[in-house]
């Protein structure tokens, strides 16, 4: 089992690729890996209540394991409040992202 | 400022400042993690060489009608300049700007901090890090 830190800064509604990162960290969650997936930049667009086609709501269903961040500077630039997360999503500080990488071993991709 | 022992962490980054969200973040990463005592090596290449360029200008905004001052407009070789002064000398900032790439844009004439390097210095602080992020632009 390793971990895993998969930075998503990009959204479906332009890039039709956002679909492939969502997957594979599926992909390695059901593999028995341990994943984060934090959203940041327009990847927290996907953070919000109410999508449809909603990227999170598929992964959070399919691998429940996966823990998914928001950075909340991206969410207060985008006017995306607390209230209008989505449900599983947690609201994270860049802080918690650096913490992730400082630890040893983790693996980490950026889309 | 807490320390965080010898731990370091280096950042690949590929984008031009002024383009894409890409760069503040980044930059935030560093920021973060200098404040943790983290050790931080840069690899600017491409155009991220054009970051820490001495020469960057503040502007007016004639559409709002501010001036220079009331803009404030930040630049990226100051937030630069800001994170080799937040370093000090505490946690070590390497900041590495591709020396091809700088050559190709004329990029050379940059603020204090930043030294030229190549790939193999990328190869190198990966290998001496506790962790890399590669931030590509596609």
């Amino acid at each position: 089992m390793a971990d895993y830190l998969l930075v998503e800064s990009r959204d479906p509604f332009e890039y039709a690729d956002t679909s492939y990162f969502y997957q594979m960290a599926e992909d390695l969650c059901k593999a028995g890996n341990n994943v984060t997936f934090f959203l940041v930049q327009n990847g927290v667009l996907m953070a919000r209540k109410g999508i449809s086609n909603d990227a999170v709501a598929r992964l959070r269903s399919a691998a429940p394991a996966v823990k998914i961040l928001a950075d909340d500077f991206s969410l207060r630039e985008r006017a995306i409040s607390a209230d209008k997360l989505a449900d599983g999503v947690t609201s994270a500080g860049v802080d918690a992202l650096v913490d992730l990488l400082a630890e040893p071993g983790v693996k980490a991709v950026w889309h | 400022m807490t320390t965080s022992g010898d731990k370091t962490i280096t950042i690949a980054l590929m984008d031009p400042p002024y383009e894409s969200g890409t760069t503040t973040t980044a930059l935030r990463i560093v920021d973060a993690a200098l404040r943790k005592g983290i050790n931080v090596n840069v690899f600017a290449y491409e155009g991220a060489v054009n970051m820490t360029m001495k020469g960057q200008a503040a502007h007016p905004n004639p559409v709002k009608g501010t001036s220079i001052e009331e803009q404030d407009h930040p630049s990226s070789s100051r937030f630069i300049a800001g994170l080799f002064e937040l370093a000090g000398d505490g946690p070590k900032l390497d900041w590495v700007n591709c020396g091809l790439c700088v050559d190709e844009r004329g990029a050379g004439d940059w603020i204090e901090g930043p030294r030229r390097g190549g790939p193999g210095d990328l190869f190198k602080m990966s290998q001496e890090s506790t962790n890399t992020l590669i931030i590509g632009t596609r």
